[in-house]
């Protein structure tokens, strides 16, 4: 294994740029797991551990290297609130928010934040910047467009904090679980609600028929809630897997989503 | 490749080959055996140190990483005579049974106590959901936890049992 240890940013670059393909490191919590079980022999490892340009943390801009302990004691109320959920202490520590986007798990909790914001990715190489919005950015299970000579700087955000907003995950415990379902609500406006769902299709993915029936009224009625919840139940795509079925899948994800919405509603 | 480190306030260095993790080169090349290996996925807590003043587990460090990090290990907190309070404490309420998950629970009660000795008890049970402990024996643990975090009294020594719940791994809790 060939190992590069950059100090800072432009040390990323170069090394991208002389070694494309090359596995980024940086929180380990993913990476180290395949490593250990030997599912993955990386030629080139480059360490981004070092890199201070990576961990910018201000209004509008997240970099890819701040940690979840770091979003949870941080001002954006979702954001903190998921990160809470992610791990345990240990895991929180080490791993960071552009690691949810280079895993790219279709459970990523910090992903459903990303969405739910229109968040636009930041890539970096020795040929320039380039920004993806978040559906552009992730295109499939463990799949994005980052290229083979690109870093996550991190990503750009509205400055969100003083938004109704609201997470919400389901798993077999309070600790340590990967989402069966997990869901993100922000309220932009009185009369704007945008719903972010993961776990449940091959990306994290919004539900545009289920905001839809519940934009323009800062009260929705019992009715319209119960609306909403089945319009994510039918908006989604989940499978059955190891973790749940397809069909508890969708009976959470609309209980999740609504109660989720709840939370953000005024009283 | 050689990397050097400082372990337990002590300059080290090690051979380390390619992927070998930071818990590896502890045990193996430093002979520093509290540090645990158990799951290898950062699920048990059960190598839990200190690197650069965070709480990790060392099996998802890569080693050739950790290199100028400052690394505590249990080894670097107590011994038999000289115990970390926590420790005593561990020892006053027979806080373990088969001993695996020991070091990784007493290093983060060390590191919690040292950055938040103010903690609450419900603090304490989320500040150790990453630590698992497979002979149900959290009640003890917690316990113990109780002894040396949230009293105010960051200097309290070893404890007594003075209502008798000591080394009843009673499962009660699940942090």
């Amino acid at each position: 294994m060939h190992l590069v240890r950059p100090r800072d940013l432009d040390g990323v670059l170069d090394a991208l740029a002389a070694h494309p393909g090359a596995t980024l490191l940086a929180g380990g919590t993913d990476l180290m797991v395949e490593v250990n079980l030997q599912h993955r022999r990386p030629e080139t490892v480059i360490c981004l551990r070092r890199v201070e340009e990576l961990r910018t943390f201000e209004p509008g801009f997240i970099g890819a290297g701040v940690t979840w302990a770091r979003l949870e004691h941080g001002p954006i109320p979702a954001l903190a609130e998921l990160a809470r959920t992610v791990g345990s202490p240990q895991i929180r520590a080490a791993g960071t928010l552009g690691g949810n986007l280079g895993t790219a798990s279709p459970a990523g909790d910090g992903l459903t934040f990303l969405a739910a914001v229109d968040a636009h990715v930041v890539l970096a190489s020795t040929t320039g910047r380039r920004t993806l919005p978040w559906s552009a950015f992730l295109v499939g299970p463990k799949r994005h467009a980052r290229r083979d000579d690109e870093v996550i700087l991190g990503v750009e955000v509205p400055d969100a904090a003083a938004w109704p907003q609201a997470f919400a995950k389901v798993g077999v415990r309070q600790a340590m679980v990967i989402a069966i379902v997990n869901c993100c609500v922000v309220r932009p406006a009185d009369d704007d609600v945008r719903v972010a769902m993961g776990a449940v299709g091959p990306t994290v993915l919004r539900v545009p028929d289920a905001e839809a029936a519940v934009v323009g009224d800062p009260t929705p009625s019992a009715e319209r809630l119960a609306r909403f919840e089945t319009l994510v139940r039918d908006g989604i795509a989940p499978i059955t897997d190891h973790r749940a079925t397809e069909a508890y899948r969708r009976h959470a994800a609309g209980v999740l989503a609504r109660r989720t919405l709840e939370r953000c509603l005024p009283g | 490749m050689i990397v050097s480190l400082t372990v337990n306030g002590e300059p080290r260095t090690a051979e380390v080959a390619g992927f070998e993790s930071l818990l590896w080169v502890l045990r193996e090349r430093l002979d520093l055996r509290g540090a645990k290996d158990a799951c290898l996925q950062g699920e048990c807590g059960s190598c839990s140190v200190v690197l650069d003043g965070d709480l990790v587990c060392s099996c998802l460090v890569l080693a050739a990483d950790a290199e100028g990090a400052e690394v505590t290990t249990v080894e670097g907190l107590g011994d038999a005579t000289s115990p970390h309070p926590v420790q005593s404490a561990f020892v006053a309420h027979g806080a373990a049974q088969c001993g695996y998950c020991t070091p990784g629970l007493v290093v983060a009660l060390a590191h919690l106590r040292e950055n938040r000795p103010d903690a609450s008890p419900d603090d304490v049970r989320e500040a150790l959901a990453g630590n698992l402990c497979r002979c149900t024996g959290y009640g003890a643990i917690l316990r113990a936890a109780a002894e040396v975090l949230g009293r105010g009294d960051p200097g309290a020594g070893p404890v007594g049992d003075p209502d008798g719940t000591r080394s009843q791994g009673d499962g009660e809790v699940t942090p």
